[in-house]
């Protein structure tokens, strides 16, 4: 490997952490996984237009629809805390920085398992 | 050249209050208003299933304030941020695999979306309300 950095640069360790290609990877990725989850998850939405407390129950706890809901809210809360992770980058510094992704991380974390748990409990019946 | 020679007419960086930002740079700034919109929007919906999953009160709370006034203009640009963000997101995966750079094209492609998401939420609402 070429190393262009100075012999201090070197022993500082400072520089890329290398996970921008991953970062900017699993945006896309999770970005392609969206587009049917979202175009689905859409027209079911407008289809529960004036549905009542059972009607939605029975409609999360149905099977694939379980299986749908989870990976829309998993992999959209993912796919938010990346995209927001950037703009705390873009308009935040130092310790605010810090403090606000490491936030939203956990805000994402916290709901989509608590999504998770209620679907489950809906369909699995708690 | 001294001071007093210098041409008085020289060209200025865009000026933010009188400079009309390209249609372009408007749908860029859409794209991460409606993306961080879509951040609170997945906790809303998050909140959702777990109302459903609460008890008859709780969901009926959380529909008493869909219902609202309030909860009305909050579904519909969740539901308009949607529809964008989805049409916006796919023009940029266009982008990232090399596709529609020529400003021609990238003009097009914008207009399509603000068309696309347009008619979409459109519809979605005309459907919605004719459902409930």
């Amino acid at each position: 490997m070429d190393d262009r950095r100075t012999p201090l640069a070197r022993a500082r360790g400072l520089g890329s952490a290398k996970e921008g290609v991953h970062h900017w990877w699993i945006q896309r990725l999770t970005a392609i996984a969206l587009i049917p989850l979202v175009v689905w998850f859409a027209i079911s939405l407008i289809m529960l237009s004036g549905a009542d407390y059972a009607v939605v129950r029975a409609w999360i706890g149905s099977p694939l629809v379980m299986v749908m809901l989870i990976l829309t809210i998993g992999i959209g809360l993912h796919h938010a805390q990346l995209g927001m992770q950037v703009v705390w980058e873009d308009y935040t510094d130092g310790a605010l920085r810090v403090v606000m992704i490491v936030f939203t991380k956990f805000l994402a974390a916290l709901f989509g398992l608590g999504a998770i748990v209620a679907i489950l409990r809906i369909g699995l019946g708690g | 050249m001294s001071v007093a020679n210098r041409p008085t007419h020289r060209p200025l960086s865009p000026h933010l209050q009188v400079y009309r930002l390209p249609m372009l740079a408007i749908l860029s700034i859409l794209h991460r208003a409606t993306g961080i919109a879509l951040s609170v929007g997945a906790l809303y919906l998050a909140i959702w299933v777990i109302c459903a999953s609460a008890s008859p009160q709780t969901y009926a709370a959380f529909q008493g304030f869909n219902g609202s006034i309030v909860g009305r203009f909050v579904l519909g640009g969740w539901l308009f941020s949607m529809f964008f963000h989805l049409c916006n997101g796919i023009r940029h995966l266009f982008w990232d695999a090399g596709y529609g750079f020529e400003l021609k094209d990238a003009d097009r492609s914008g207009w399509i979306v603000v068309i696309v998401s347009g008619i979409a939420t459109v519809l979605s609402w005309i459907v919605g309300l004719a459902l409930s």
